[in-house]
């Protein structure tokens, strides 16, 4: 094996940050197998050529294994016949266990699946959530795929499809958590398997989970529906743990990065250091737990908010997802369908609705927020907007008749 | 051929209880407040008195498979053998005796990974594929972000910031990085440069003129072979048309940027989720190393450090400070390529006279 020369990427091994060009050296150097040795060459050397001419050397092509179709980035180089080693390239994403937690006997296994049909390079996760095994010619995609799926792993979603859906670390080490993460994640991404394994969507749909306002998982930016822990009784202040922050910290402290952060001023330190707490305008901004994690927690009564649409730059620039439920309970087996239903209503009008290649989000924005609200069958609430409507160009003359409906529905909630 | 075929079993995502650390399963749900004692390490308490340290690292995130067993020895020599990644991919490790803690951190440090990245750090840039996978990148991701972190080790190691920074990478204007407080983007600066002769075979022209947010693409003969024209006074140089039409080339080796945004913040916390704003832009694609964009974020970072009160995120800072005193700061100039013109654009200018002095 004649070994590229790589001046560029050698630079990426300097430095006190680990590297990744030192580990794929040492799959060229040190794996006992030839293939993998050969692969990793030519890997390196494409990307040495990409460093010196500054451009990409892939293009994208039609992958996917038996009975699916999608869940491959297809890879095939413009450059196959310097590098024929590593020309067909293939990304395998599959689906991690919900809050990524890992036995180390499991990565093994997956470890030793890998390199008898992969690369050796594997990411844990990518951006949407997978875990990335990078680096597998055609036919080999369809044996891993076989390995693997035979102890319990999928694949994920690529192209436009249901996505791989992401949880925080949630209610299994976060005192924050509101809500089972983890089983909110794999009740709605697993009730689409059909829709993340062919792509038949206008374009892709993304669901992620966080435990509570804090949105460890960027939800609210980034996933078409996501769903935020939260509670709706009065949070929980142990005053004795106030009084001792006070005077670990000092008043100062506490009044210059608790109470005047509060983003509605519901805070308030007492004469004797202990906290006055105006739950009714407390907006569940998470701050004043953030700092004060051992006297301040979530209420008991917990649930969920849901923000639709959400999605970065592609077409129309960044969207943020939008209140569509406020709050709602899931404790019973009644609620988590009524989750999972709701899902099924916005997927639904999504895939008849949407534009080829247009988001949630963007449909949302073409149609407004209250076409869309009819289509899933959701009743308007004040807690979807910032502020009312601005601009009196608007055609009101069916006001009364959605006047009486409020009414008419605030009595059924009032009567429950 | 088909019957010989294995059917996939459509069990979708795996339940993570399995591979749960047992102090984590037997306290889902029930853990009462956590501690930081110190860079790198979390201490959660559960309400039964229960006790889980987490100890966090950096990697070089694209793990080849002899770095992913050393990883997986070191969970067994002091982490019961269990671990999780976070959404920045660190790795972590669950163990309920103090007395392992830094016995690990040690183990973790010998073997070259980066104990840190917790609370008010600069945690490890969240980042994409790049020239490594990518078929559209304007530039790398992993080489980037290694020769950024070599740069801000000691701001992963330490918590001396005001507030956690999140710093985000992406190789095209799409944008799959995301949201971060510090985002290094490719901005291209040219209109594609069409290879008119491969457009008919490879591109569905419609959808490539429905995908232009401009409506800047029309179809065109081009040497009496059907094509695409753009009209580059309207194009805005996105690269939008580029992964459905490649012949439509958008990355070039000079004129393909990379720009620098600060302010995104996912988190509710103090104020709402915010997008991150322009402040930067024309910095050279400067492979293997990048110094100009690194010496940037550097220069932010140094600033962020020095002015801002605890707690504050970049966004939350800005927002205070105001952003004529940012670009004061920074020294970075403020030009009209700042002024957004985008649709909504009108919301983001200065409509009161609060201006500081």
């Amino acid at each position: 094996m004649q070994k590229h020369n790589t001046p560029m990427l050698d630079e990426l091994e300097n430095g006190p940050w680990p590297s990744f060009i030192s580990g794929f050296k040492r799959l060229r150097d040190q794996h006992p197998e030839q293939r993998i040795n050969e692969v990793s060459n030519d890997l390196l050397g494409q990307l040495e050529h990409s460093y010196e001419t500054r451009k990409g050397y892939w293009k994208g092509g039609t992958v996917s294994v038996y009975g699916y179709g999608g869940g491959i980035i297809p890879r095939f180089s413009e450059v196959g016949k310097a590098f024929p080693k590593s020309k067909e390239f293939h990304t395998l994403r599959v689906q991690p266990p919900a809050g990524n937690y890992y036995t180390s006997d499991i990565l093994r296994q997956m470890a030793d699946s890998w390199e008898k049909y992969g690369s050796g390079l594997v990411t844990f996760h990518g951006q949407t959530g997978n875990i990335m095994f990078i680096g597998a010619n055609t036919e080999n995609t369809q044996h891993f795929f076989d390995e693997i799926n035979d102890y319990g792993f999928d694949l994920g979603g690529a192209g436009p499809c249901v996505r791989t859906a992401m949880s925080c670390v949630g209610a299994a080490r976060c005192e924050q958590s509101c809500t089972n993460e983890h089983k909110i994640q794999r009740l709605l991404v697993n009730n689409f398997t059909d829709d993340v394994h062919r792509p038949a969507l206008p374009y892709k749909f993304k669901f992620k989970v966080s435990g509570c306002p804090n949105d460890c998982m960027n939800a609210i930016e980034r996933a078409d529906f996501a769903v935020i822990g939260t509670w709706r009784d009065d949070m929980k202040v142990n005053q004795d743990e106030v009084k001792a922050f006070v005077s670990a910290k000092g008043r100062q402290y506490v009044v210059d990065n608790v109470i005047t952060r509060c983003p509605t001023n519901a805070l308030s330190l007492n004469d004797d250091d202990t906290l006055n707490v105006d739950n009714r305008n407390c907006v569940r901004c998470m701050h004043c737990l953030n700092v004060m994690t051992k006297a301040l927690s979530p209420g008991d009564d917990k649930g969920i908010s849901i923000l639709i649409g959400g999605k970065r730059t592609l077409k129309i620039g960044d969207l943020m997802g939008t209140v569509v439920i406020p709050f709602m309970k899931l404790e019973t087996e009644e609620d988590d369908d009524k989750l999972v239903e709701l899902a099924e209503e916005v997927i639904d009008f999504f895939a008849e609705n949407a534009l080829e290649h247009e988001r949630t989000g963007e449909m949302i924005e073409r149609i407004g927020l209250v076409n869309f609200l009819e289509g899933i069958g959701v009743d308007v609430d004040p807690n979807m907007v910032g502020s009312p409507r601005q601009c009196s160009y608007v055609r009101m003359d069916g006001f009364e008749d959605a006047a009486k409906e409020w009414f008419d529905n605030q009595a059924e909630k009032a009567a429950g | 051929m088909a019957k010989d075929m294995r059917e996939p079993i459509e069990t979708g995502c795996p339940d993570g209880f399995q591979y749960m650390h047992p102090t984590m399963r037997k306290n889902f749900g029930l853990w009462d407040y956590h501690e930081h004692p110190r860079p790198g390490v979390l201490v959660h308490v559960a309400k039964n008195g229960d006790k889980v340290w987490t100890v966090k690292a950096g990697t070089q995130r694209i793990l080849d498979v002899f770095t992913l067993r050393l990883l997986c020895d070191i969970a067994d020599q002091y982490a019961d053998g269990y671990v999780r990644f976070t959404i920045r991919s660190n790795i972590e490790y669950m163990i309920t005796d103090e007395a392992k803690v830094q016995p690990l951190i040690d183990a973790l440090e010998k073997a070259g990974f980066i104990v840190g990245g917790t609370a008010n750090s600069v945690s490890m840039i969240s980042h994409t594929q790049g020239w490594l996978h990518c078929d559209i990148p304007g530039t790398d991701a992993s080489g980037v972000v290694k020769a950024m972190m070599d740069e801000l080790i000691e701001e992963f190691k330490n918590c001396n910031m005001p507030n956690r920074v999140h710093i985000t990478t992406s190789c095209c204007q799409i944008n799959c990085g995301g949201q971060g407080d510090i985002a290094i983007n490719v901005q291209h600066t040219k209109p594609p440069k069409i290879k008119h002769d491969l457009v008919a075979n490879v591109c569905e022209r419609p959808s490539v003129v429905a995908r232009c947010p401009v409506a800047a693409i029309r179809p065109a003969m081009v040497n009496g072979k059907p094509s695409l024209e753009v009209d580059e006074k309207k194009c805005i140089c996105c690269g939008a048309c580029y992964p459905p039409c490649p012949p439509m080339q958008i990355n070039d080796p000079e004129h393909t940027k990379l720009a620098i945004w600060v302010g995104g913040n996912h988190s509710n916390a103090r104020s709402k989720p915010s997008f991150q704003k322009l402040v930067a832009a024309g910095i050279p694609n400067n492979p293997p190393r990048w110094p100009e964009a690194t010496a940037i974020v550097k220069k932010i970072l140094a600033v962020y450090k020095e002015d801002a009160r605890d707690w504050e995120r970049i966004n939350d800072w800005i927002e205070r400070i105001g952003w004529p005193r940012f670009f004061e700061l920074t020294e970075l100039p403020f030009t009209k390529y700042h002024i957004d013109n985008w649709t909504g654009s009108r919301k983001s200018l200065n409509a009161s006279t609060y201006i500081r002095f």
